[in-house]
């Protein structure tokens, strides 16, 4: 009998067992992206945020709890038009961060 | 005038230099020539073979020997490098044409016109011998102003209008040392012969002083030994060192007039453009990054060092640039570093077209002149809001093609060597203007300007709106009224030197305001620092350029500075209280 539920996977993340070393990576590469607030003005102005549900505040989220695969699928949306650096209230080098994170995280 | 001897050991250490460059050179040669490809082989045999190669042949003469364009930029500067440059150039030629008129037997020896006053003797008969004698001193002379110039620079380059030269590496110091040390040594070589030999004023003269306190006869050989001793170190050294741009800046001008360009990989021809540098520097002054941010070890010079000697991170240095185009309209021997930086780039390319999967299917928007504000204009909405007035006015059937944000023009994935990603954007953008019908594609952003114009192949004209405003007023589709306002325009790179378009929008603000003149206009525009070419530049290094770009083109105080592209708005309102406004929202405000 299918009642149309189904068991989600769990999304649990183990924040101890998470690997952070592509965030520390990313850091080193462009050490402006622990200036994040998290505003969301990157989000608002985003190109490929108006197409898909991208953004760079959610990148910074999966870096921060390892989540390196669905960084590296998610930065990979970035058109890189550059509009996310010119609105960040504090003078984040976006464009620089998505082009680490995807370098960083390439298999 | 005789012969005294025809040959000595000392002429070894030149002779085994000279061979040494000749076969250097030789190999060079057959190897870039090997390494175009076959088109460009074949035109540069037609070149050979046409009028090209007497404008080759001018340039060559104007700038390797006189340095027009160094002279253009910098005249004390044009002068060293003339001086040394046609001055060692003159020793060599009359020093053949002596060979040539007194001992013509001995035309076949190489070393024989180099060390000519201490082969030959003067008798009493030769008196004729007196205006070269003249001649060759004053062309010493000549080269020798310059050494002494070269080494003012190098003590004090602002003296000679350069605020930083370049740091030279070793093996450009030995070359640059013994380049020095050649025509000094020729000098007292020559002077302590001059008894023997004869001389002008320079080397009998100074003969004649040296005379009165040493022994002119025991310091002959010992001088000579020094001069060849220098000329064959300097052969050797020349490979390793920025002088091998003397021989490799005529073949590059060849090739350049032959209509050959470096295409997508740095062999070949941009191999040429490599060698070709000379290090002068003069790209360290134009580069913003250094002048306002203090970067002078990433500007092209370095840039061009590593990229030759495949040493360091070449691929960050690459990156490290506005790709403003600053340094390749300041470069004497017309290096385009700007492309050389973008093959590192383009090697460097790691993004997966397959992630933009997500962007919509086509929709269809027909109209007849397509308006893409680009996605810099939605962050200045009042350029685009200007640009709809303008076409209302106009009444022009005008529909955006990037209504509430589109699909990036794909030139900043293409700056940051993500080519085939920016092909998929360059596709979906294309299918839209297809589909359009429109007869006519505006921009009002220089950046999306220069790639529609360059990779979209349209078969639609293009235009930036400072041109379709001109194209307005001439048609009298929208009127204006002077403003009153004293106004500076900013030249943005990528409409201005990057793609030529200086004259549209000064024959529109000439109708509406009153254009005030700068030292950085057109050619010598200033970019603004918001590039999208550089992804690595820091913040705080981007609001010392801009606001050092600030400072330079408000230093008449104009009412208004006004530019072209929305990004330099952008960047330019940030950097100071100094009002700005695009073009297009000057001209709303003059049609009342």
């Amino acid at each position: 009998m299918n009642f149309g539920y189904r068991i989600n996977q769990s999304s649990m993340i183990d924040l101890d067992r998470a690997s952070k070393d592509i965030a520390t990576q990313v850091l080193q590469y462009e050490p402006s992206f622990a200036a994040c607030i998290g505003c969301g003005a990157c989000t608002a102005t985003c190109s490929a945020g108006r197409f898909t549900p991208f953004n760079l505040r959610r990148l910074q989220l999966m870096m921060m709890r390892g989540q390196t695969d669905k960084a590296h699928a998610e930065a990979g949306k970035c058109m890189l038009c550059g509009k996310c650096q010119l609105i960040c209230p504090r003078g984040i080098n976006t464009r620089n961060i998505l082009l680490a994170i995807h370098r960083l995280t390439t298999p | 005038m005789r012969e005294r001897f025809i040959y000595d050991p000392f002429v070894l250490p030149f002779m085994l230099g000279f061979i040494f460059i000749i076969i250097y050179l030789v190999a060079g040669i057959i190897n870039t020539i090997r390494e175009l490809p076959y088109e460009d082989r074949k035109k540069l045999g037609k070149s050979i073979f046409s009028r090209k190669i007497f404008v080759s042949i001018k340039e060559i003469f104007m700038e390797c020997l006189i340095h027009s364009r160094i002279f253009r930029r910098n005249r004390m500067l044009g002068f060293m490098h003339m001086s040394i440059a046609f001055g060692w150039f003159l020793l060599i030629v009359l020093g053949h044409i002596e060979v040539q008129l007194y001992c013509p037997d001995r035309v076949n020896l190489p070393y024989f016109p180099i060390f000519f006053r201490y082969f030959m003797m003067e008798t009493d008969s030769t008196l004729k011998g007196a205006l070269f004698f003249f001649l060759m001193d004053a062309a010493l002379l000549m080269v020798l102003i310059g050494i002494g110039l070269a080494l003012y620079k190098r003590i004090n380059s602002r003296l000679m209008g350069m605020r930083r030269t370049t740091k030279l590496k070793m093996g450009d110091r030995i070359a640059m040392y013994t380049l020095w040390a050649i025509f000094p040594l020729r000098l007292l070589a020559e002077s302590f012969t001059s008894g023997i030999s004869g001389g002008s004023f320079l080397t009998r003269g100074f003969g004649l002083v040296f005379e009165s306190f040493v022994s002119n006869e025991a310091l002959i050989q010992p001088t000579w030994w020094a001069y060849s001793i220098a000329l064959g170190a300097f052969f050797f050294a020349l490979p390793v060192s920025r002088y091998m741009h003397i021989p490799t800046e005529m073949l590059l001008i060849v090739l350049r007039n032959a209509g050959i360009k470096s295409k997508r990989t740095n062999a070949g021809y941009g191999n040429i453009e490599l060698y070709s540098c000379s290090r002068c520097g003069l790209c360290i002054d134009a580069c913003q990054m250094s002048a306002a941010a203090r970067l002078d070890r990433k500007t092209t010079v370095y840039f061009m060092r590593m990229l030759r000697q495949q040493k360091g991170d070449i691929e960050a240095a690459a990156q490290q640039c506005l790709m403003c185009g600053r340094c390749v309209q300041a470069c004497p021997v017309g290096i385009d570093s700007c492309r050389l930086k973008q093959n590192v780039r383009r090697s460097e390319s790691f993004l997966s077209p397959a992630q933009y999967r997500y962007l919509p299917p086509t929709e269809t928007i027909r109209t007849d002149v397509l308006y893409f504000a680009g996605c810099m204009t939605h962050l200045t909405p009042g350029i685009g809001k200007a640009m709809q007035t303008i076409f209302e006015r106009a009444g022009v059937n005008c529909r955006m093609m990037d209504e509430g944000g589109g699909i990036c023009c794909g030139r900043p994935l293409m700056l940051s060597g993500q080519e085939k990603s920016a092909a998929i954007m360059i596709e979906k953008n294309t299918d839209i203007i297809l589909q359009s019908n429109a007869e006519l594609l505006v921009s009002s952003c220089p950046i999306c300007y220069k790639i529609f114009n360059e990779k979209y192949n349209l078969p639609i004209p293009v235009m930036h709106h400072t041109q379709y405003i001109e194209q307005l007023i001439d048609k009298s589709a929208i009127t204006v009224d002077h403003t009153g306002l004293s106004v500076v325009y900013h030249d943005p790179c990528d409409l201005g030197r990057n793609s030529g378009v200086y004259n549209p929008p000064r024959q529109v603000l000439h109708q509406i305001a009153n254009l005030m003149d700068t030292r950085y206009e057109r050619e010598e525009g200033l970019c603004c620092g918001g590039s999208v070419g550089n992804a690595v530049l820091t913040g705080d290094q981007r609001r010392k350029i801009a606001r050092d770009a600030l400072r330079k083109l408000t230093e008449e105080k104009p009412d208004l500075l006004v530019t072209a592209c929305p990004l330099c708005k952008k960047t330019l309102v940030g950097a100071g209280s100094q009002p700005v406004e695009d073009i297009a929202q000057v001209v709303v405000k003059a049609m009342g």
